[in-house]
């Protein structure tokens, strides 16, 4: 028992020297954090400007709830796009730097590793998200007035248990293809984008593309999101408990996947080379 | 105390033991299909000894480094280190286990210190350990304390690889391996860095796998001295001994006249391994 409160403790100040490394890097490369940040309220205005120029245009509808819609979509959106650049920057950044080996010959857990990684990126995520939408807002009339901001803030935090999930399989694509792994992150990120309603409702997606809907987490959470902060309503438990199971099955296999991209790495010797 | 007292290892077992070690790349294009890194090595090295791997570049120097340090999976044979099975029992081996390797590689961003401190969170230390330890260590090594916020692109590779050993001895392995430690580095940072070595088995009592195309430095070093070529470990012996097998008076003609080679000879092993596909 006593054996294994050692390990445990010593697997949670490995998790936390992921975060601490984290930290550091995002300390020295903070300037590029900026520009990454004006680049994506530039996407993000891009795409919620669109309900007011439909509008302009001479479509009827309401454009404060389709902006807000939008923002919400857009928001979301560049944390899960947070959430997989650091996940697979877990591998990625680390062969390029050299010190993969160092890492992965280290005592510590993958789960943790992996979950450092995530943990990190939930944070960062977050302090990101929420400036965005902050910073957005402010170029716009949006019905705001009955706004949840809790409940929406919890329900992106339990949505990030299935986004890491799919995270971890997406951080073993440098290990299994170094030169072209850390751009097919993208692919799976964007499956998420088309299904999961992030600017339209999936009811105007053909029927088989509404049954991968309910596979992706991003759509509960982007229907209890919206549900929060345009109708003002709390952590309904038809949102919560999708991303639940959603995340009790993606975290267990995107470990799996990762370690069988490892053990791959580790037959071939692809582990060492940078591509 | 009680971290360092857990896993001391038993010191009637060797520290590494090799049988049939096996290694095997494929490779894609014309030509054999599989290149053998390794071909059917078995060594023993007691607990405390220093041992040196001599060998030209692709000789699998690195790769027998690699299987010892859990990063590659042999295709055949079996290593242990300290009892310990490199691939079934990894977690174990890690514990023990670190590695100083030609390239210093490091968060080239990051200083000296920031590197030093998340690497030692990977084994298990707290912030309040690392704050006094990582100071004294880098001090030992001769990093000026005045450069530790430094970031390591800022430093010469003579500095890198001193932090480099600075980061293998934080964690007190009792099995370093050491991948050609001093290639590249000036002479007195060269000097600097073997007497470094020299210190960790005195002072640490590790065991030391130190492999290098020095030869005058296998010889400074180690009690023995093995010769691997093409993957086959041709000898290991004190170098007296290799000397006489051989019929030479260096030790660079005791090589030539077991591999036939010269060290000028050399094969670019990454260029080796960067033709090597799945």
């Amino acid at each position: 028992m006593r054996a294994l409160a050692l390990s445990l403790r010593q697997e949670l100040i490995g998790l936390a020297g992921v975060v601490e490394r984290n930290v550091y890097l995002t300390r020295r490369y903070l300037l590029w954090d900026v520009a990454f940040f004006v680049w994506t309220v530039a996407n993000t205005l891009t795409i919620v400007f669109i309900a007011e120029g439909i509008e302009l245009a001479g479509g009827q509808f309401d454009v404060q709830r389709a902006t807000t819609t939008l923002l919400v979509g857009a928001v979301v959106w560049a944390y899960l796009g947070i959430i997989f650049e650091f996940m697979t920057e877990t591998v990625g950044w680390e062969r390029w730097e050299g010190t993969i080996e160092y890492t992965f010959m280290a005592p510590l857990s993958r789960v943790m590793h992996l979950g450092g990684s995530g943990l990190f990126a939930v944070i960062y995520g977050l302090v990101r998200a929420c400036l965005l939408f902050a910073v957005v807002s402010l170029f716009f009339d949006l019905s705001l007035g009955d706004a949840n901001y809790l409940a929406a803030l919890a329900l992106l935090v339990i949505a990030s248990i299935s986004f890491f999930g799919i995270g971890m399989m997406t951080a073993v694509l440098p290990l299994v293809s170094p030169e072209k792994g850390m751009q097919l992150g993208f692919v799976a990120q964007g499956m998420l984008l088309v299904v999961s309603g992030v600017y339209y409702p999936v009811d105007v997606l053909p029927g088989w593309m509404q049954w991968l809907a309910k596979l992706s987490p991003a759509t509960y959470a982007l229907e209890g999101i919206r549900d929060a902060i345009l109708d003002g309503g709390g952590l309904h438990w038809r949102h919560v408990w999708p991303l639940l199971v959603i995340g009790a099955v993606t975290v267990p296999l995107g470990l799996a996947v990762f370690r069988v991209g490892e053990t791959y790495a580790k037959r071939t010797g692809k582990l060492k080379r940078s591509g | 105390m009680e971290q360092q007292r857990n896993r001391s290892p038993n010191a009637a077992v060797p520290a590494v033991t090799c049988v049939d070690l096996r290694k095997e790349f494929r490779r894609k294009g014309k030509g054999p299909k599989t290149r053998v890194a390794l071909d059917d090595v078995s060594l023993e090295i007691p607990r405390g000894e220093c041992i040196a791997i001599l060998g030209q570049n692709g000789s699998g120097k690195s790769t027998l480094v690699r299987l010892l340090s859990t990063l590659l999976l042999p295709d055949g044979g079996s290593a242990r280190v300290f009892g310990h099975d490199v691939v079934r029992e990894t977690k174990a081996v890690r514990r023990l286990v670190n590695r100083v390797s030609v390239e210093a590689s490091f968060f080239k961003k990051m200083s000296s210190s920031e590197n030093l401190h998340y690497a030692a969170r990977f084994y298990g230390m707290t912030p309040s350990e690392t704050r006094t330890r990582i100071p004294e260590i880098l001090e030992r090594v001769g990093f000026p304390s005045d450069r530790r916020g430094e970031p390591m692109e800022a430093l010469s590779r003579g500095m890198q690889q001193k932090v480099a050993l600075a980061r293998a001895l934080l964690t007190s392995p009792v099995l370093l391996l050491l991948d050609e430690p001093t290639t590249g580095l000036d002479p007195r940072s060269k000097l600097e860095v073997q007497e470094f070595i020299r210190e960790i088995r005195t002072v640490h009592d590790s065991t030391i796998l130190l492999c290098t195309h020095d030869l005058a430095e296998a010889e400074a070093l180690a009690e023995r001295v093995g010769i691997l070529d093409r993957g086959r470990l041709l000898a290991l012996e004190p170098s007296a001994e290799l000397k006489r097998r051989y019929g030479a008076d260096t030790l660079e003609g005791a090589f030539l006249a077991a591999t036939g080679r010269g060290f000028e000879d050399e094969i670019d092993e990454d260029e080796l391994e960067r033709k090597v596909y799945a």
